[in-house]
């Protein structure tokens, strides 16, 4: 029983870590202009793809595909939003909804255009397989390098935020864009760059997740309530809620599914709306 | 932050309570009559589109006059749907008070619901809704004894209506039934937002903030409005499992949901007649496109989303009202 409690602990802070990376740019997006994207899936997913791609196309090692995966979500990211997204910052929410629905159906419907309908395989390195004995207990490998890799990046997240002119300029726009426009903080670039770090935050998590999560065509609408949970379960305009939140989420997810397998994806979206009705602003939300 | 005006929705001085039939709208319902005689063909879809359409309107009552954004309102259809069907699984095969059971019970999840609604923001409210939503999936797809689960619940076996007409294999039953439900609940639907109610949901949606200065109930008109616009998706689901004897779990489904949106946006939204116009072009178009491939389906109606909200704000009734308000500006 204990066993396995760690064994569920461990995969679900897995689980958990993943969907922090992926969901850490929306919460930003969401924060910083308001902005409901429902597609932000559909970067994880291309970053998937181009993982798995680079990998059995051109024979990039999975370490080195990672970057790629985060650089085409990122360029993916800062098109589209120059294009697309900018134009409705102002629009209600409905308008937003409906956009971000509309671009998921057209990411699924060119990912099996293109890539066909199918899961897609990832061959991990050998020196990811495997599980590491600690304490007479076998962790996966792979798990502890998602463990490991997440929370090196959410330091270096953490010390942009805080440390950084950049960071800055972040927080103070989503504290109130008119006043960090009126100080002379370029808003509009602020947000680009924003979104376009999200974004390929998504494309690298997509192409960590393949193993846990699958790739298929289906991804962005299969997993935009777990994102989407996370954020506004976690609050806006921090990283200590979504993360909070994130891992919440993997560790009773993992665990619903583990000690209940009859109830299954119910658990999560019973929690979700309960969380919502106690922390209507998030746990670390702050109240406008 | 006071809500923006929208400007996909017509302005409420333009429409003070006025319960008189216009000629147009007159015309508007002879087109189904017409369609019954003229494309005899075409009458399963045509019963489609009707159920679609009586969805969409009572969407548009939460949406369109309250200004509540639901990413979940298939569950009530879908709760509709399986009081249907299973009353009549179990033997209760009158469609009649099959209707009516599904209303009262898509109503009283409606209240409950209702509940959770109303408080909390738009964004609060979308992932409510959403996340009811997908629990009542993930709750019919596990309870497959009573439900069927993936493989749906079949063996419903309708009775006639009224003792007289029964369902028949070319549609011409279900067609006038699903009509006929349709007119009678929009009838009421129209009564009810030309009402003093109707004019309170617009003033909540423009600015909530200030009706509880005029005395204005807010939580409680909202609750209302949601209630009644569930038991209307409750009938909408009802028929559809009556006229097709068959539930499908897809009826609780989240790309129900989110088609359901599109329909209304395509015609318009907060026009009652949007809700129709959008469920006749979209079926069609579906009919259409997915017969020559489900991916150019997705492909068709993910873009067509993304061309409504950028360029064609108000759909396709909004853009015709528009256009007349040009050519009359014109005139003068």
């Amino acid at each position: 029983m204990l066993g396995s409690f760690v064994g569920v602990l461990f995969d679900g802070i897995a689980y958990g870590s993943l969907l922090f990376i992926i969901a850490i740019g929306l919460s930003v997006t969401l924060g910083l202009m308001n902005f409901v994207n429902l597609a932000h899936g559909a970067f994880a997913m291309l970053g998937g793809y181009v993982c798995v791609k680079a990998m059995t196309l051109a024979g990039v090692p999975f370490l080195a595909a990672l970057p790629l995966a985060f650089f085409a979500a990122a360029v993916a990211g800062i098109v589209l939003e120059r294009t697309l997204y900018q134009r409705l910052y102002r629009a209600s929410h409905l308008d937003q909804v409906l956009f971000s629905i509309g671009l998921v159906y057209v990411s699924i419907a060119a990912a099996t255009f293109v890539f066909g309908p199918g899961q897609q395989p990832v061959e991990l390195p050998s020196f990811l397989r495997g599980q590491v004995e600690i304490g007479g207990r076998g962790f996966g490998t792979y798990r502890m390098f998602l463990i490991a890799t997440v929370a090196v990046l959410t330091i270096a997240l953490h010390l942009l935020f805080d440390r950084t002119r950049f960071g800055a300029a972040i927080r103070a726009s989503v504290d109130n864009a008119v006043a960090a426009a009126g100080l002379g903080i370029n808003v509009n670039r602020v947000f680009a760059l924003t979104f376009a770090l999200g974004s390929g935050l998504a494309g690298l998590g997509g192409g960590l997740g393949i193993d846990v999560l699958g790739l298929d065509p289906v991804f962005p609408l299969k997993f935009m309530v777990y994102f989407l949970l996370v954020v506004a379960v976690g609050g806006i305009g921090t990283i200590k809620g979504p993360l909070c939140a994130a891992l919440i989420l993997g560790v009773f997810d993992v665990a619903g599914k583990y000690y209940a397998p009859q109830v299954g994806g119910f658990v999560i979206y019973a929690l979700m709306v309960v969380l919502l009705l106690l922390f209507p602003s998030g746990l670390y939300g702050r109240r406008t | 932050m006071a809500a923006e005006p929208d400007a996909a929705l017509p302005p409420a001085a333009a429409a003070l309570p006025d319960g008189r039939w216009r000629p147009l709208e007159i015309a508007f319902w002879l087109i189904p009559v017409a369609a019954f005689f003229l494309l005899p063909g075409y009458r399963v879809l045509g019963s489609q589109i009707l159920i679609a359409g009586l969805f969409a309107v009572s969407l548009d009552l939460i949406l369109g006059y309250a200004g509540i954004v639901s990413l979940g309102h298939a569950a009530f259809f879908g709760i509709g749907a399986y009081t249907a069907g299973l009353l009549a699984a179990h033997g209760w095969g009158e469609p009649l008070t099959g209707l009516l059971a599904a209303a009262v019970v898509a109503a009283a999840a409606g209240f409950v619901v209702s509940l959770l609604v109303v408080r909390g923001s738009d964004l609060t409210r979308l992932m409510v809704t959403l996340g009811i939503g997908l629990m009542l999936y993930e709750a019919a797809n596990k309870a497959s004894s009573i439900t069927g689960g993936v493989d749906g619940l079949s063996g419903v076996t309708m009775g006639k209506i009224l003792g007289v007409w029964s369902f028949d294999i070319g549609g011409r039953t279900a067609y006038l039934y699903s009509l006929a439900v349709l007119f009678v609940l929009f009838v009421l639907m129209r009564r009810l937002v030309n009402s003093p109610l109707g004019l309170s949901l617009r003033g909540i949606r423009e600015g909530g903030r200030r009706m509880p200065a005029i005395g204005a109930p807010v939580a409680r008109r909202l609750r209302t409005i949601f209630t009644v616009s569930a038991a209307a998706a409750g009938v909408a689901g009802a028929l559809l499992a009556q006229t097709t004897q068959f539930v499908g779990i897809d009826t609780l489904g989240f790309p129900r949901s989110a088609e359901l949106l599109v329909m209304l946006v395509l015609g318009g939204v907060g026009r009652l007649y949007g809700g129709l116009v959008g469920a006749a072009i979209f079926m069609l178009a579906q009919d259409y496109l997915a017969g020559l491939s489900p991916v150019y389906w997705q492909l068709g109606i993910g873009i067509l989303l993304i061309v409504v909200v950028l360029f064609a704000r108000g759909g396709v009734l909004g853009g015709l009202a528009a256009l007349r308000e040009r050519i009359a500006r014109g005139r003068r």
